[in-house]
């Protein structure tokens, strides 16, 4: 445990998201993110330590599953378990999603729409083929998506799994699309027809029994508290 | 100068309120408590606000020391809420508007909250926190929209605390709410209650079950004491407050936090909510018991800014709706 320690140099704080603290350093010579989910001080101390524990593992896991299966996360290379670290791969020279659609957009009506269908429809197809492996994202919004340079090849890297988890059903499946739709319609002002996209590519990413998850979404969209209605 | 008056009645609290320019001049308001196990029903509290809603409003007048003439505007809550208390106020704002000849403006009552709790702290651009009995909600602006990035899935945070309330048997007076929360600070052992939260959302169902299940055996067992249980209710559904807040932020890469709504009141939340932003470097604005809970003025401070922006509400669109997101209102005054 104490040797790794020589090898990392945890120099500068990229970001603070909203559980844990990103830098960037060197790990065996790699250049590597480091996320250490530091202790939350407004937590109970016991709430603090299983949150942060169950967070840091299931990430890790969900991560290594999701590359067992082709679909892209940065490589892990080191897991402190007792400081709640991960270390990891850094994903060079990439945008995240939601300032690529933001950047997009202010240029011109045509160029967002020729340029952002084909992106909407792959990172449907991609979250459809991660569904169909029963992996629960969780957290998914166009923030924890990463886009590879060049944009052209659509080359998406998930990131931020915390809060995932591996289930099966159509109902946990449904609600993690469902926080997508309202976290996208939110970031990104009428983009309607663009989720309508992400829809029809995670359709073709999912394949067999799609319909159900889908319908599922239906439900859970009812579901949200004064929505306007009729009856 | 704008004078506007406001008539709030969406849930067990009527109020009116007197505003000019921003500046509070009256806001009387009554509530509607019921014996302690119980919530308050829609008919009983139509009932209250009817019979209190005229006293209060000469009230309002009063203490505000004008009289019908001297006011521009009559705002009242469209919506949402339940409907018979919405309507018995409504119908009291209409009269009036057709009394005094004035134009009359249908508020939503969440942009209430956030337009009176940007007006008393004076935060420029905040990511909202809005909890209370029947809305859990973070907000935050952008492009003429009040946009909710996350909420709760089913219940209400206030609605979770409420039944938990009842099923102790607490009192409603002042609120269940303010019982829960000094019953909380004599709380000392914790006990691990389901933690929901999905992204930006939020759930309070599960938890809720299970606590209602198994509160009683906890306590007759000698394992827990009633105290002990608020603690660890509030401190599980407050740190998923806290928490969701602090992604949307995250997010929206904002440094102001705004925090309104009946459960705003709570300190703990707010202490909570506090070390957060401390922690990230960002700013926390909460108000009193005085702005946090329904009142009248928040309609009117809303109303008065949609008011100047040239808001008025058609007269065939004068109706309450029990159901009206926040996120369907036009924000014609902010740029």
């Amino acid at each position: 445990m104490d040797d790794y320690r020589s090898e990392v140099d945890c120099s500068s704080l990229l970001k603070q998201g909203a559980e844990a603290k990103i830098y960037t350093g060197v790990y065996l010579g790699k250049l590597c993110i480091i996320k250490e989910r530091f202790p939350k001080k407004y937590r109970h101390p016991a709430l603090e330590l299983s949150l942060s524990q169950q967070r840091t593992k299931s990430e890790v896991r969900s991560m290594l599953r999701c590359r067992t299966q082709g679909i892209q996360t940065p490589a892990v290379f080191f897991v402190n378990t007792e400081e709640n670290k991960i270390y990891m791969e850094y994903v060079n020279d990439s945008v995240t999603v939601r300032d690529y659609i933001i950047q997009v957009q202010s240029s011109s009506d045509d160029a967002a729409s020729s340029l952002l269908k084909p992106l909407a429809y792959k990172i449907g197809e991609k979250l459809g083929k991660m569904h169909n492996k029963n992996i629960i994202h969780g957290d998914l919004t166009t923030s924890n998506m990463l886009l590879r340079k060049p944009v052209e090849n659509l080359d998406i890297v998930l990131i931020d799994f915390g809060l995932s988890y591996i289930n099966s059903t159509n109902e946990d499946k449904g609600v993690d699309l469902y926080v997508l739709e309202r976290a996208f319609l939110s970031t990104h002002p009428n983009t309607e027809s663009l989720f309508s996209v992400l829809l029809d590519g995670y359709q073709n990413g999912y394949r067999n029994g799609v319909g159900d998850v889908v319908r599922k979404l239906n439900e859970v969209r009812l579901r949200g508290r004064k929505r306007t209605m009729v009856g | 100068m704008v004078i506007a008056i406001g008539f709030e009645g969406s849930a067990n609290k009527i109020g009116v309120g007197v505003i000019k320019d921003g500046t509070v001049l009256s806001n009387p308001r009554r509530t509607y408590i019921t014996p302690p196990g119980q919530g308050f029903m829609p008919s009983d509290t139509a009932k209250h606000h009817q019979q209190h809603v005229l006293e209060i409003l000469s009230l309002a007048l009063e203490q505000a020391n004008v009289t019908p003439d001297d006011i521009d505007v009559v705002c009242f809550t469209k919506g949402p809420g339940m409907g018979a208390p919405l309507v018995s106020v409504a119908i009291v704002a209409r009269t009036v508007a057709q009394l005094w000849k004035k134009p009359l403006i249908g508020v939503n009552h969440c942009i209430g909250h956030i337009e009176m709790g940007r007006q008393v702290t004076g935060s420029k651009n905040p990511t909202v926190l809005y909890v209370s009995g029947g809305n859990t909600q973070v907000i935050a602006y952008s492009e003429k929209k009040y946009r909710i990035f996350g909420e709760t899935i089913d219940i209400a945070v206030g609605n979770c605390l409420d039944r938990f309330a009842r099923v102790l048997k607490l009192s409603n007076d002042p609120s269940p709410g303010y019982n829960i929360e000094q019953m909380a600070k004599r709380g000392k052992k914790y006990l691990e209650l389901p933690y929901t939260v999905k992204g930006m959302d939020v759930s309070f169902s599960g938890l809720l079950s299970f606590i209602e299940d198994r509160a009683i055996e906890l306590i007759e067992s000698g394992k827990y004491t009633p105290e002990d249980l608020c603690f660890s209710l509030q401190e599980t559904v407050f740190a998923m407050l806290t928490e969701i807040t602090e992604r949307a932020m995250a997010h929206t890469g904002s440094d102001e936090v705004l925090i309104v709504g009946g459960v705003g009141c709570n300190e703990r939340l707010q202490e909570m909510m506090k070390i957060m932003a401390e922690e990230r470097g960002a700013t926390v604005f909460s108000t009193d018991d005085r702005y946090c809970i329904d009142n009248g003025a928040m309609i009117a401070q809303a109303g008065m800014e949609m008011f100047k922006s040239g808001q008025i509400t058609k007269w065939e669109d004068t109706f309450c709706t029990q159901r009206y997101r926040t996120d369907e209102v036009d924000v014609t005054w902010r740029s």
